[in-house]
């Protein structure tokens, strides 16, 4: 199979309350995907439904491996608490329970994989601080080594820049480009920067409840018409 | 001075202040190492209701003349797995779903206390603590308890871990988050149940909150926290137990002021600091 992952007429509900409607659309290894939508399109029970995190009511989601390995950034608010007492070699060591056994112990191999990690996204300097006392930018950087330490096939990024300034956000995006390129990993950004994303991916999802475009970057100027009022 | 120092050497002479240490030793232990799981993960309240669901488990095991600790124990753990569903299904918001459960007990053990007469003095001794009352049995018995949940603790460490700090990233992970709630209310079921012989069910819960938010003022690292929520409440016990005798005070509320004077020494250190 080519494709690495496909979503084959997938819907979701809450409740009565239809979200997702009947979407389908197959991505490739090292795609770059930016999907985009307004509030309340469905992007995040798309992201969760890709995840494994909610239950899907029709449809399916097809992994070319099943066990692929994969890296989530979720949106900074949920997981940013100032008091919580954890150094950022904790947080990321997190990122490499999966598929360990129990006790699931972090070895020395970890650690120096989680070292490798900090040092690549610069923030090795950061190792014994803890994840609170650190600025927004710094506490993403470290959330995404947690997505990165076990080397993903697939990274999922829910809306990673919304906290952020606008030139820590830049550099955001430009490290996620690169990890795209030098390692081929596949990545899915969801976000409102339609800016960005039309910069920095190589094709771009809108939905809103189904899929109203997914297609190239460079071909969503053309169809712009059809699909602007959807976005917030 | 020298009378206290006489007063304390002759507390470790007595049996039952022996046994009050070893059991307030351990449940210290359980109860700090569980407590930052729950204050972390807002269920600290959950400890509350649960100490409320143990006052109607003795009332119900004083009624039936059997033991408090076997009686308390099941029910206690199916009221916890209980609270968590009701938080989970029946969209209740979780302070309320605590709320309903913990008053229910209370006007269940309160209503089998007034038709039941003659142990209401034994009912008061569990509402308050109150060392005279732990047996031998009670001392193995919380001994090999207090092994089971410092082994699961250890054993479940790196999940418990992470779905305290993110259950959604947690369970990208493949860590079955709904199993690890459930061992985090079954274990904390456990520790309330033991400790009510020697804080009493209204005082139990700040056995579980005082230590971790204690460490959370001063400790960096989440191992840290935890190595210091335990240092603090085993010192905390151990003068609280210790000062009751001298000072001939209860000893569960002694423990909770111990633990009361720590907290706020902590709170200034990191204010000054």
């Amino acid at each position: 199979m080519n494709n690495q992952i496909e979503v084959k007429h997938v819907s979701v509900k809450y409740g009565n309350h239809t979200v997702l409607e009947d979407v389908s659309f197959s991505i490739k290894k090292g795609d770059y995907i930016g999907l985009v939508g307004a509030n309340g399109s469905g992007k995040t029970t798309l992201v969760k439904s890709l995840l494994g995190l909610i239950d899907i009511e029709k449809g399916e989601i097809v992994y070319a491996n099943p066990n692929i390995k994969k890296g989530y950034l979720p949106q900074i608010a949920l997981t940013s608490d100032s008091l919580f007492p954890a150094e950022v070699k904790e947080i990321v060591g997190i990122g490499l329970l999966g598929g360990k056994i129990r006790p699931k112990i972090i070895t020395k191999l970890d650690l120096v994989k989680i070292d490798a990690i900090l040092k690549r996204l610069s923030i090795l300097d950061l190792k014994h601080k803890r994840i609170g006392d650190l600025s927004g930018g710094q506490q993403q950087r470290v959330l995404l080594a947690r997505a990165m330490v076990n080397s993903p096939e697939l990274l999922i990024l829910d809306e990673p820049t919304s906290a952020l300034d606008p030139r820590v956000r830049e550099d955001f995006y430009a490290l996620i480009k690169e990890i795209n390129t030098l390692d081929g990993t596949t990545v899915i950004l969801v976000s409102h920067d339609l800016g960005s994303v039309q910069k920095y991916a190589k094709k771009m999802l809108v939905i809103d409840r189904n899929v109203l475009f997914f297609d190239d970057v460079a071909l969503y100027a053309n169809s712009h018409h059809h699909v602007e009022a959807h976005h917030a | 001075m020298r009378d206290i120092f006489d007063l304390i050497g002759e507390a470790f002479q007595y049996g039952f202040m022996q046994r009050a240490l070893i059991v307030g030793t351990l449940i210290a232990i359980c109860s700090a190492m569980l407590g930052i799981f729950l204050v972390l993960k807002k269920f600290s309240m959950i400890g509350d209701g649960l100490a409320h669901v143990s006052f109607a488990t003795v009332a119900i095991a004083l009624m039936l003349n059997a033991s408090p600790l076997f009686v308390s124990i099941p029910i206690v753990v199916v009221a916890s797995i209980f609270i968590l569903r009701l938080n989970e299904k029946a969209e209740l918001h979780g302070d309320a779903a605590i709320g309903l459960v913990s008053s229910f007990s209370v006007a269940l053990g309160v209503l089998i206390s007034s038709v039941s007469q003659g142990f209401n003095v034994d009912l008061f001794s569990f509402l308050f603590g109150s060392i005279l009352v732990i047996s031998k049995s009670d001392v193995w018995l919380s001994a090999g308890l207090a092994l089971v949940i410092v082994t699961t603790i250890l054993v479940f460490y790196n999940d418990l871990f992470a779905i305290t700090h993110d259950e959604s990233f947690a369970r990208v992970m493949g860590i079955n988050t709904k199993f690890m709630n459930t061992l985090i209310a079954t274990l904390t079921s456990i520790t309330i149940v033991l400790g009510i012989r020697v804080v009493g069910t209204m005082l139990i819960s700040s056995m579980i909150i005082f230590p971790t938010v204690t460490a959370l003022q001063i400790s960096k690292s989440f191992k840290s926290t935890i190595l210091i929520a335990t240092a603090v409440s085993v010192l905390a016990v151990q003068i609280g137990v210790i000062g009751s005798y001298v000072f001939n005070l209860p000893s569960g509320a002694s423990i909770v002021m111990i633990n009361a004077g720590f907290f706020l020494l902590a709170f200034l250190f990191r204010r000054v600091r």
